[in-house]
């Protein structure tokens, strides 16, 4: 067996030109030895320009991969850049890189998260410091930063794109990068910081970290798996970390030991006062001897049920106080519990369309519900509508006729079973009685029917259509 | 005063809010701008200190003088701590020199109240406005609203902010009327409900046309474990609501520390620090792996077991589920094993596709097999059923009695 001994160059770039060209020759990953001796290429000249004989096609996620694997300091990296490649080129293995599990892709995923985590890490671990201006005033920074990787290139984008309005430089001894306002120029390692000024706000940040810091809750691991101490040298808060341990134990016991203070009164403030008055639970009186607005504050401090206690707010009626038509739904659903307004939601929506064609308007009605606080289930991520009981309606119908009461509406539009329920009884059914029924003591013309929510859950469009036109010409019996 | 003596003052007023994401704004950089500033990836934590907390933002109250008089709080009016205020310009230098020296990723902007909830409300808008009017910066910002605020002033915060908060603090009203007494629930809720609303206006908008609109992407919460008498599982259902009504983003939970200035009303205890990382455990059950708060917690158990960690609790008592055959199972039973976390259940689930899974395929996604390994079936392992039926189980998980240390 030949071993050929190949130089992958300084980077992806040329590693890649270095493997198409092997690959096209067909030399297997046991024939080659990546060798980096910065010598230049054993092929000599000549064949670093031969022509590349075949196409490869891979997918973005290898090049993905191998553009992170590629910044490793492991020697190792490009043998097992090659070896999966070949596997995929040439063995057919198209899903290597789905298999997480397989010893190569295991091995090159987790160089590509050592890289990433360290290219993370120098996004946050950078400290510029001012350097000064130029001429034309753009403030000048430089700082100096110790990776464990050759990911200067991959980490320096991001800097150019945040800090695209000033001058800066960042020092490594892996690869320097500069920024001047146009485009990033990379420059070789250099061996120390080539400028130790501090940097005033230096003094004001370690202020801040030493005040931010809470006494009572000390978790040294936490702080060193995230910053580790390789990275303190460079980090001009780290030099207060011992101190603040150290301190920290006699705080807390301090706190704990010192006398408590006394409450002081409530000091006379308008605001203070506005806020008691807004927390103030008003009186339930009779509800038919209230206002309407009196019944809106009135129902936010019922108890009745305990559907208050999951719910944003209560749902009072709203429309006109002479309005000429009240129509009644179920009970509000999410959109309006966050509102706390009826019908803004889909079936709002809805509502609003039906009446238009059937010649209403819906600013002249007085809309409520039923039942003025949203009762639902958990399902998945959202909060699922559910059904009030009846004993649930019936608690909230003392409302619903003291809104009645108060409005004493021509008509009265009933939308589905719960509205039906709580004001015309048990046993309505709307497929026999839609369209007007016989209730004088509720208004002098009452109309039934269907509640538009149902008309949203009809999963056939002509059906829908058909259920709507008959929905319109319901309510058009108010007319 | 000096600005540095300010600063103490106003960052240690900060540093009891937990919340530190600077995740998840709309993305943009400072490319084609006149300022610095860029965001929408990951948040970056830029330091940590030694109570094992990142530090990513410039966490900051605009003054510590307060209304009102919570009993867990430093800054409340009885407390004697010294007061201070920031000029809207000292806190606007603060944020750029810090942010140009990469020591941030923006600002975390709070208040005591002042006067009234809409003054401090304009003064702390005030901030933030400048600082993307004038200044063009574009990194990430943070603003604390009150709930009492006008909504169209939580709704102009919203319009500089990547993120809005207001702090629930304590999970019911009667805790809150003890130990917060001018703060209320069923506003708080309302308040949030109005955000959730804007929020997903402005996501619809940007979404059919107004690409470069400006607004905030989330919301959040802080509320204080251990300063009332409420449960683990009374925590875990305000949170299941919150999460559910106003799509919070996060809800924290922080333990209540000790502070300088102790209220008689509360007494100082060592802050729980377990309890708080268990609930943190128990939130993520909930958000990410499909538990409900009623599986992790019963009226019977309300509070999470302090030794365990909340999946590997559910996991020992609902042993007829287990063990799962990895290579048949679907996502949401896979999720259940103690052990795997969301990122290995999807390549388990991709590997599955392509190969059978062995025990050798765990150990290279860096599972750790002693603690799997009773729990799920592969092509090699098969395990004792008597391992699922014994006590043995939960003293295998049970940590260790340590030896105690002479002193």
């Amino acid at each position: 067996m030949m071993m050929r001994c190949v130089d992958p160059g300084p980077g992806f770039d040329t590693w890649r030109s270095a493997a198409r060209r092997l690959i096209g020759e067909g030399v297997p990953p046991t024939e080659v030895l990546w060798e980096s001796d910065g010598m230049g290429s054993l092929f000599g000249d000549e064949e670093a320009g031969a022509p590349e004989t075949i196409k490869l096609v891979v997918s973005p996620a290898f090049i993905e991969l191998a553009r992170a694997v590629s910044c490793h300091a492991d020697g190792r990296r490009w043998a097992l850049l090659y070896r999966i490649l070949w596997r995929i080129a040439k063995l057919g293995e198209r899903s290597l890189l789905e298999i997480a599990s397989d010893r190569d892709v295991a091995q090159a995923r987790m160089m590509a998260k050592n890289v990433r985590r360290e290219i993370h890490k120098m996004h946050a671990f950078v400290r510029f410091r001012k350097a000064g201006e130029d001429e034309t005033g753009r403030e000048c920074f430089v700082a100096w930063f110790e990776p464990d990787h050759f990911c200067i290139e991959l980490a320096a984008g991001f800097f150019a794109k945040r800090f695209a309005n000033m001058n800066w430089s960042i020092f490594t001894p892996k690869g320097c990068a500069h920024w001047m306002g146009e485009e990033l120029k990379f420059s070789p390692g250099v061996e120390r910081d080539p400028c130790n000024d501090p940097d005033a706000m230096d003094a004001i940040w370690r202020t801040y970290y030493r005040s931010i810091f809470n006494p009572a809750r000390l978790k040294l691991k936490a702080m060193q798996a995230e910053m580790p101490k390789r990275y303190w040298k460079n980090l001009p808060e780290a030099e207060l970390i011992e101190e603040l341990t150290r301190s920290s134990a006699n705080r807390m016991s301090g706190m704990i030991a010192e006398e408590a203070r006394v409450v002081r009164p409530v000091p006379r403030n308008a605001y203070l006062g506005r806020l008691q008055d807004l927390s103030a639970v008003p009186e339930i009186r009779e509800p038919a001897e209230a206002s309407i607005q009196e019944i809106a504050r009135m129902v936010q401090a019922c108890r009745h049920c305990p559907l208050w206690e999951n719910a944003t707010c209560a749902v009072a009626g709203e429309g006109p106080a002479d309005a000429r038509l009240m129509i009644v739904g179920e009970q509000p659903g999410d959109r309006e519990d966050l509102e706390g307004r009826p019908f803004v939601g889909p079936a709002g929506q809805l509502l609003d369309r039906a009446m238009k064609e059937a010649g209403l308007d819906r600013n002249g009605a007085y809309i409520t519900n039923a039942v003025k606080h949203f009762k639902w289930v958990p399902r998945g991520k959202i909060r699922l509508h559910q059904k009030p009981s009846a004993g649930e309606i019936d608690a909230c119908k003392p409302w619903v006729l003291a809104e009645l009461a108060k409005i004493s509406p021509d008509a009265l539009i009933l939308l589905g079973g719960t509205a039906a329920r709580s004001l015309l009884g048990a046993g309505v059914q709307i497929t026999k009685m839609r369209g007007i029924v016989d209730a004088p003591h509720l208004a002098k013309r009452v109309i039934l029917t269907v509640h538009p929510s149902y008309l949203l859950r009809l999963p056939d469009e002509m059906r829908k259509e058909a259920e709507f036109r008959a929905f319109v010409k319901d309510l058009s019996l108010v007319l | 005063m000096t600005l540095d003596q300010k600063l103490a003052i106003l960052a240690d007023a900060a540093k009891y809010d937990a919340s530190c994401a600077s995740s998840g704004a709309t993305r943009r950089d400072s490319v084609g701008g006149k300022g610095v500033g860029s965001a929408g990836g990951a948040g970056i934590c830029h330091s940590y200190a030694p109570d094992g907390r990142c530090i990513s933002l410039l966490k900051i109250l605009l003054t510590n003088r307060c209304l009102y008089d919570c009993h867990y709080c430093i800054n409340r009016r009885s407390s004697n701590v010294r007061r201070a205020a920031f000029t809207p310009e000292e806190a606007i230098s603060l944020t750029l020199d810090f942010y140009k020296r990469n020591y941030i990723e923006g600002l975390f902007l709070s208040s005591g109240i002042i006067r009234s909830a809409d003054h401090t409300m304009e003064q702390v808008v005030q901030v933030a406005k400048t600082l993307r009017e004038v200044h063009d910066f574009r990194g990430y910002i943070h603003l604390k609203t009150i709930p009492e605020a006008s909504p169209e002033l939580i709704e102009q915060a919203a319009r500089y902010a990547d993120r809005i908060s207001i702090n629930l603090e304590l999970p019911s009203q009667c805790s809150l009327d003890r130990l917060a007494p001018e703060k209320n629930l069923g506003r708080t809720k309302q308040a949030m409900g109005r955000i959730r609303v804007k929020l997903e206006d402005a996501a619809e908008q940007k979404r059919t046309g107004d690409k470069k609109l400006r607004h905030a992407t989330g919301q959040s919460t802080q509320v204080i474990v251990g300063a009332d008498g409420a449960t683990d599982a009374d925590f875990l259902a305000r949170s299941d609501e919150l999460y559910r009504a106003y799509r919070l983003k996060r809800v924290y939970y922080s333990a209540f520390s000790p502070i300088p200035e102790p209220s008689s009303v509360l007494p100082l205890a060592a802050p729980p620090l377990v309890r708080e990382h268990r609930l943190y455990q128990a939130d993520w059950l909930m958000r990410y792996y499909g538990f409900r708060n009623s599986e992790i917690l019963t009226p019977e158990e309300p509070n999470l077991d302090l030794s365990l960690d909340p999946k590997l609790a559910w996991a020992l008592r609902n042993r007829q589920e287990f063990p799962v055959d990895l290579q048949k199972a679907p996502r949401e039973r896979i999720l259940r094993i103690p052990g795997i976390g969301v990122k290995n259940v999807d390549r388990i689930l991709l590997i599955r596709r392509h190969t059978s899974i062995r025990l050798e395929d765990l150990v290279r996604l860096r599972i750790s097999l002693e603690k799997v390994k009773p729990f799920l079936i592969t092509a090699d392992h098969h395990p004792a059923r008597y391992l699922l039926d014994s006590d043995r189980l939960l003293a295998r998980f049970r940590p260790k009695p340590t030896q105690l240390e002479l002193f």
